[in-house]
């Protein structure tokens, strides 16, 4: 069985070519991640803000996210600002533009959610005790509205991951595409695309599992 | 904007909704079957099926649709497999869509308190009527929004078919976008039309959640 596909895998640098393409997706997903945790946050503060145009802003950008699928928020980003701005992105950048406008819009309604979640009492009680008002967030309202959100924010992130496969679509030279360019190079091995694309389900796989059940864990423990 | 154009391709958009909701709703119902099945094999434990659902439910969960469909459309058919772009698509859809469901399913059924089986089973019905009238309806209540947030989801997803080389809203607009170089009427009318789709569906979603909360102790009327 020698002229089994899967050994092209491990022809060369063939799979370090294609863990250099998942890089490429994972980057993208670390820097979407970083720029919505801090922009998220200040997305749930303007969500409980008391002026109404920081909640109707909050309100159009959580619908959009919510009605538009990401390819086609690429492609406006991508084809579209291009055309209207001549603002010429790369794949990369598009990318992070669109994925930190989803993101930093569903991490900020995670944080409305778990700060609205701490039972008013918590922070009387601390008050009630004699804690300062910094004491109050730093022992009493902050750990809690962490624990809550940690592990949807966990969730969150396997789900940047998952979708950052898409800038493959925006010619980005990322996993799916490499592993297209390995198939090229071996067409002479007929089943090449069927070991190719199943080690790029399996890494993705091997990606975004751990994250999932350590969140799953987290959510059990601090339930 | 150039309106005369939109006016002209107004049939091609209509097509190209009707293979995304066709496929998405191909794939809607059948990944509710799939997560309702493999969420019935866990919660009573059934051996074999019940580890079997638990690795389905991770491999789909933890990997994006995009490897999905090209494992599916590209690499199976090199080891023998040859399905058709509406099979890959529907096949691809499901498998996506069935983890989601059934821990949507999980979540409502785990919610279901243990005294209602009980109560069930001591007023004489049997197990399956103990499930069909008792477990089911209330697990029901409970999973509705997540239920209706994964419909919403997998019609987004349908945004890959393009890949298979269907005619979907989204290859609509990428064909009418290399070809026409109206980049802008192009996108702004493939915005448009997910947003026709999912306007819709959502609405129907908070209309029955609104329904399933009603009766239920502490439930407000509010919007």
């Amino acid at each position: 069985m020698e002229n089994l596909g899967i050994s092209i895998l491990f022809k060369g640098v063939n799979f370090q070519r294609l863990l250099g393409g998942l890089w490429v997706t994972l980057r993208i997903a670390l820097i979407t991640m970083g720029l919505s945790v801090v922009l998220g946050l200040v997305f749930g503060l303007m969500m409980l803000s008391r002026v109404k145009a920081f909640r109707v802003w909050c309100r159009v950008q959580l619908e959009i996210v919510r009605f538009m699928p990401q390819l086609v928020l690429l492609y406006i980003v991508y084809f579209g600002f291009a055309r209207l701005f001549s603002l010429d992105l790369n794949g990369e950048t598009s990318a992070v533009l669109v994925f930190t406008f989803w993101g930093a819009a569903e991490m900020g309604d995670l944080m409305r959610g778990a700060l609205t979640s701490i039972p008013a009492h918590q922070r009387e009680s601390a008050a009630a005790l004699g804690l300062t008002k910094g004491q109050i967030y730093r022992y009493v309202l902050i750990p809690q509205t962490l624990r809550r959100l940690l592990p949807q924010a966990m969730n969150l992130f396997t789900r940047v991951i998952k979708t950052t496969a898409l800038v493959k679509m925006i010619n980005v030279t990322e996993v799916l595409k490499v592993g297209q360019q390995i198939i090229g190079q071996f067409y002479r091995q007929p089943d090449a695309a069927f070991w190719v694309y199943l080690t790029i389900f399996i890494l993705y796989f091997i990606l975004c599992r751990p994250i999932t059940l350590l969140s799953a864990r987290l959510e059990k423990r601090w339930a | 904007m150039d309106w005369s154009f939109i006016a002209e391709h107004v049939p091609d958009y209509l097509s190209g909704a009707f293979v995304t909701l066709r496929f998405g709703l191909y794939g809607v119902l059948l990944s509710l079957a799939v997560g309702l099945l493999c969420c019935l094999a866990r919660f009573f434990r059934i051996p074999a099926a019940r580890q079997a659902a638990h690795v389905y439910v991770e491999l789909s969960r933890n990997t994006p649709l995009l490897v999905q469909l090209f494992f599916l459309y590209a690499g199976l058919p090199r080891v023998g497999v040859k399905l058709s772009a509406e099979a890959c698509a529907v096949i691809g859809l499901t498998f996506l869509g069935g983890g989601y469901m059934a821990e949507a399913f999980r979540s409502g059924l785990d919610a279901v308190e243990k005294s209602q089986r009980e109560a069930g089973e001591c007023l004489g019905l049997t197990k399956p009527q103990v499930i069909r009238y008792i477990l089911l309806p209330e697990a029901l209540a409970t999973a509705a929004p997540a239920l209706f947030a994964n419909v919403i989801f997998l019609i987004k997803e349908t945004s890959m078919f393009s890949v298979l080389a269907m005619m979907d809203l989204m290859n609509v607009a990428d064909t009418l976008r290399t070809s026409g170089g109206r980049t802008i009427e192009v996108l702004v009318m493939l915005a448009a039309s997910y947003f026709i789709i999912l306007l819709p569906i959502s609405m129907i979603a908070s209309l029955v959640e609104r329904r399933l909360r009603r009766g239920e102790p502490g439930h407000q009327h509010s919007v």
